[in-house]
């Protein structure tokens, strides 16, 4: 281990550039480490987002070395490049500055995908019973852990080349509530992922599923809501 | 115009396989027309079929057919995979058919060349 990382750190707005840092490297030293240290050290007007530094807040995403990570939780020495660091906000989101993305355009794009929970029952009913073992709570299981840090949304291609596409997020979302027996929008649900916008637009292309850092599988859900879809179509309920 | 993806971000199985898949597909209905179009001659007659079987059996059309048929074995083992992981249950990104598919470009192409020189 050398004593000295060289970090490029994007400064600026979509037109910016990058610009090298020296930073001294530690052991057990994390992205998100390295991006303090710069800020407290050389310079204080760089802007990034941060909260839990555990993994549980998704707002330290970052692009590192080109690709879409969690940086609390991503060891320098598992991604350094030698002893060569390139720090850039995430892909497919506007930046506010240097490594701060919009998140606004990422969770607008949830609500598209009709992510909100509607339920029949009152504060006054019981709860309800779900059981753990059925096909519907296991499916939703598999999705439900997302964090919201937009990984996955800044690794996907058809993200960046069909603007109006909601992204895996927001599908990974709308499955688990399909999933959720509780819920009565369903079929409103289905027919705002249905189409070019939604489910139908993704390749398989897997870049979600293989980036994800909670380990959650989007490709999964946006196949099955592909056969949700198609299902109730056949059946004239869309 | 916000960043976009790059290479670095792509580099990983489930992308090189939709790349294949995408450009074997495009090459397959790039010819489909002119395989459709020799396939009209025999309307003019045993004749003009004939002559242009013969005109077609040259080393280059030979390496064409070639990788016609590499093209097609990869377009259709890496759509098995793509209907696997659509209607299939999940089981991941099922990389392992990716390889089967690699393989099976490989084996196909390989036998119909063995074919060609026989
Ligand atoms: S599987 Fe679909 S949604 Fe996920 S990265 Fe690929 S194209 Fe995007
Ligand atoms: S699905 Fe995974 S990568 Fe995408 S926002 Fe949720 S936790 Fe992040
Ligand atoms: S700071 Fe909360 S997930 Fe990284």
């Amino acid at each position: 281990m050398s004593e000295e990382l060289v970090v490029k750190v994007w400064r600026g707005r979509e037109d910016g550039a990058f610009v090298a840092y020296r930073v001294p490297r530690r052991e057990n030293q994390t992205v998100l480490d390295v991006v303090t240290w710069i800020q407290r050290h050389l310079d204080p007007s760089l802007a990034y987002r941060y909260a839990c530094r555990v993994g549980m807040c998704g707002s330290c995403a970052m692009t590192v070395n080109g690709v879409a990570r969690w940086t609390c939780r991503t060891h320098v020495s598992r991604v350094a490049k030698g002893e060569a660091l390139e720090i850039a906000p995430l892909a497919n989101l506007p930046i506010v500055r240097d490594l701060a993305t919009d998140m606004r355009d990422f969770f607008d794009r949830w609500a598209r995908a009709r992510g909100q929970f509607t339920g029949a029952a009152t504060r006054h009913d019981d709860f309800a019973r779900v059981d753990p073992a059925s096909p519907a709570r296991v499916a939703a299981d598999a999705g439900i852990e997302c964090i919201g840090c937009g990984v996955c949304h800044a690794s996907c291609d058809v993200v960046a080349w069909r603007p109006a596409f909601v992204g895996p997020a927001a599908l990974n979302r709308a499955w688990t509530l399909v999933n959720d027996e509780r819920d009565t929008a369903g079929r409103e649900r289905l027919r705002a992922v249905a189409g070019d916008a939604g489910c139908h637009a993704c390749h398989t292309q897997g870049a979600c599923t293989e980036r994800c850092p909670k380990g959650i599988a989007p490709t999964a859900g946006i196949a099955g809501l592909k056969r949700l879809v198609a299902r109730a179509a056949v059946r004239g309920e869309l | 115009m916000t960043r976009r993806p790059d290479f670095r971000s792509r580099a990983h199985p489930a992308w090189w396989a939709f790349l294949v898949h995408r450009l074997s597909g495009l090459a397959l209905a790039l010819f489909l027309p002119l395989h459709f179009w020799a396939l009209g001659q025999a309307l003019h007659g045993a004749a003009a079929l004939d002559a242009f079987l013969r005109f077609a059996d040259q080393p280059l059309f030979k390496f064409g057919e070639w990788g016609l048929v590499l093209l097609l074995a990869l377009h259709a083992a890496g759509g098995v995979r793509l209907l696997l992981i659509e209607f299939g249950a999940w089981s991941g990104l099922r990389k392992n058919l990716i390889a089967v598919t690699a393989g099976f470009g490989v084996v196909a192409g390989l036998g119909f060349a063995l074919a060609l020189f026989s």
